[in-house]
């Protein structure tokens, strides 16, 4: 699905990413975990297209394609989706006509025609249920005054309507209560397929409890500095960051 | 003098002595108003950008370099030519090249409804004329009364309601250079009310400075929604002053939506002469190449407890540089005034230029008075979170202009303008 080799990224002259090498296979899910500022954000940013990184070095194959050579909009229609940590609100833009140009547009790319209209209402009436996302939300702007729970769930909302191949879902549990982060989780799960994959960004072993890692990967000031099953993420919990950042400390 | 102020009168001189020449007199304009617009002009000369209301707005500039020598010639129109411009719902009248035009306007009797050239005003009725815009305050108002065309005079009677729209159409047709002075009065009186759309064009195939004067009264318990739709094309340069009273509990609105001009520069100035009364004046302009979009406001808030409101928005592209200039007076009388403004605008290109300006001034003390003005970029988190979801770049950027835009495009109550406006819009973008 994604090979990610070396990569090395930079904003400015301040190195974040030192070298990230990353596997991930159809059907599996990964999790990334690590402390504040090691670079997780980052990562998925550069992936997803965000322009304000250079990439110094390395490099990400997604399904066969030079992701880094592709615009953000067609890593998109490519099928990579990534959950923002921060949704951005977009007043004016109404949601429901927000994903109607996104779905068309990455049809358009596909070679296939608009979703006629009523097709698109009823996907939309099907997916904002999996999350159960309250159907008032769709008609109002992208996220505009959404509680911090609403715009997780939208975010997962919105990709259950494009139906992605990787979905990257940085910090997709945090803000959620209890019963909100069982719906999500339930959500990622149904959407989850021995086709597509989900790298799963989090601090916390809870959201794992429900979407079960098949690999737990720790990044730590920049690089992927230990790797594992499940029980890592246990391990980290129990444990916290400071054997970690004792073993690697890298002089800045 | 100083060269300078010679320059400027030698621009102001030979303007004047071409129109001089090829304009027939004014008939409905008394004389000594003439006289005084023309002594005012020589006096004072067309403003540049050292007059403090025109310092990003250079009138002088334009007429010496655009209008050296004006011809005053002019194409005739036919119906097919104002097909296009018309507006289903509306009463479309229209005014070419500053006369109106009988012939080329509907014809239709609507009750209370009095429509008819400057020409055709009773002595009484011409007591009206410059009540509102007077020559000794603007120089382009003094320009346009001593040159002024055979526009229009439209009245409400009292306690009348036009059920539809009125649709004024000023168009230009000048085939080489030409000035243009159009002029109207529009009188909704007391407890009366009336929607007038008034459109700009030039179909004319040289260039035109276009200088329209609106005088509008609103009676008591009177309303009048206006809105102007400015499209007049890359040939033309003009200044739209539009010179507003109303009173007592009356409701005033404009919306202004400038989508091509040259030059566009608009006065608009309120004054709200009585008590309990409101004015809310709304304007949206997208600009591009080397386009200079100029609104400039006075709200006059003289008596107590009225409102005023303001929202103006702006998309500057390529160079174009686009001005918001927006005063408000709260007189030691009009305690109990809410006045807010707001300007908020962005910049499509580092070369393009937005200037705001707020000027409160404030003598009564129980008021509540806001402004607001913002200007920025197209927000790149957003455009960022779009692209994200596969929406490519340029239609990203016209979701989030559209977005900006709508809140002024909403104000349009009636569908085909509506749509005459997003169409030009969308095509702007
Ligand atoms: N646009 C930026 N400008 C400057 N520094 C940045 C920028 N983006 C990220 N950084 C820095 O890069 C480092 C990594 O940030 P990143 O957001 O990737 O961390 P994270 O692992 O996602 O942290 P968290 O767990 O708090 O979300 C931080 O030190 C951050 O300040
Ligand atoms: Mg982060």
């Amino acid at each position: 699905m994604i090979s990610i080799k070396n990569l090395h990224a930079s904003i400015g002259d301040k190195e974040i990413l030192r070298g990230i090498n990353l596997e991930v296979k159809a059907g599996e899910v990964h999790a990334i975990m690590g402390p504040n500022g090691s670079g997780k954000s980052t990562l998925s940013s550069v992936l997803a297209g965000r322009e304000d990184y250079d990439v110094t070095e390395g490099e990400v194959t997604f399904n066969g394609k030079d992701l880094l050579e592709l615009s953000a909009e067609d890593r998109a229609r490519e099928g990579l989706f990534l959950a923002f940590q921060y949704p951005v609100e977009i007043p004016g833009v109404s949601n429901i006509n927000f994903l109607r140009t996104a779905l068309n547009e990455i049809r358009a790319y596909h070679g296939q025609e608009e979703m006629p209209a009523k097709d698109f209402l009823a996907l939309v009436k099907e997916k904002s249920k999996l999350v159960e996302l309250d159907s008032k939300l769709a008609s109002r702007s992208v996220n505009e005054g959404f509680s911090g729970g609403e715009k997780k769930r939208n975010e997962i909302f919105q990709m259950a309507m494009l139906n992605p191949k990787l979905a990257i879902l940085d910090e997709t549990d945090s803000g959620l209560d209890i019963d909100a982060l069982r719906i999500v989780a339930s959500g990622v799960n149904k959407l989850k397929s021995k086709d597509n994959a989900t790298i799963l960004i989090t601090h916390y072993q809870r959201l794992l409890d429900y979407i079960v890692p098949d690999f737990v990967h720790i990044l730590y000031k920049g690089r992927i500095v230990k790797s594992g099953g499940k029980e890592l993420a246990l391990e980290m919990e129990a444990k916290g960051y400071d054997e970690i950042k004792k073993e690697f400390e890298i002089a800045d | 003098m100083s060269l300078v102020a010679d320059n400027k009168s030698a621009v102001t001189q030979t303007l004047l002595d071409q129109l001089q020449s090829k304009s027939s007199k004014v008939a409905f304009m008394p004389d000594a108003e003439i006289i005084s617009a023309i002594r005012y002009l020589e006096d004072k000369g067309i403003p540049n950008n050292k007059h403090e209301d025109y310092k990003y707005c250079n009138i002088e500039a334009v007429l010496r370099k655009e209008f050296k020598s004006v011809e005053q010639a002019f194409n005739e129109l036919t119906k097919a030519d104002i097909a296009p411009l018309k507006i289903d719902e509306a009463i479309n009248l229209v005014v070419v090249n500053g006369n109106y035009n009988e012939a080329l306007s509907e014809k239709m009797i609507v009750k209370g409804l009095t429509v008819k050239s400057l020409n055709e005003l009773s002595s009484s009725e011409k007591g009206l004329l410059s009540s509102q815009a007077k020559s000794d305050t603007d120089a382009l108002i003094a320009l346009n009364t001593a040159f002024t065309g055979n526009g229009l005079f439209l009245q409400v009677d009292k306690n009348n309601i036009i059920p539809m729209p009125l649709h004024v159409i000023y168009v230009n047709s000048g085939n080489s250079s030409n000035v243009t002075n159009t002029r109207n009065f529009v009188n909704i009186q007391a407890s009366a009310e009336a929607t007038l759309i008034e459109s700009f064009y030039n179909i004319g195939t040289a260039k035109v400075f276009s200088n329209f004067v609106s005088e509008k009264f609103v009676g008591e318990n009177a309303k009048l929604t206006c809105y102007a739709f400015q499209n007049e094309g890359a040939l033309s340069y003009s200044v739209n002053t539009n010179q507003v009273r109303i009173n007592k509990y009356s409701n005033y609105t404009n919306n202004t939506f400038t989508l091509s001009g040259e030059l566009v520069r608009n006065n608009h100035n309120v004054v709200l002469a009585d008590s309990n009364c409101e004015a809310h004046l709304n304007g949206l302009f997208i600009s591009n190449g080397t386009q200079q979009i100029d609104n400039h406001t006075l709200i006059d808030h003289q008596m107590p407890h009225c409102e005023s409101n303001e929202l103006y928005k702006g998309i500057a592209k390529d160079k174009s540089v686009g001005t918001f200039n927006g005063k408000i007076f709260v007189r030691k009388d009009a305690q109990k005034t809410n006045a807010y403004q707001s300007s908020k605008n962005i910049l499509m290109s580092d070369d393009a230029t937005i200037n705001t300006k707020p000027q409160l001034e404030i003598y009564a003390d129980d008021v509540k008075c806001s402004h607001g003005t913002s200007t920025g970029k197209i927000d790149t988190e957003a455009l960022f979170y779009l692209k994200a979801r596969g929406i490519g770049e340029e239609s990203a950027r016209k979701l989030l202009l559209q977005a900006f835009a709508q809140e002024l495009i909403d104000k349009i109550e009636i569908p085909s303008l509506q749509e005459r406006v997003l169409n030009l819009f969308e095509k702007a973008l």
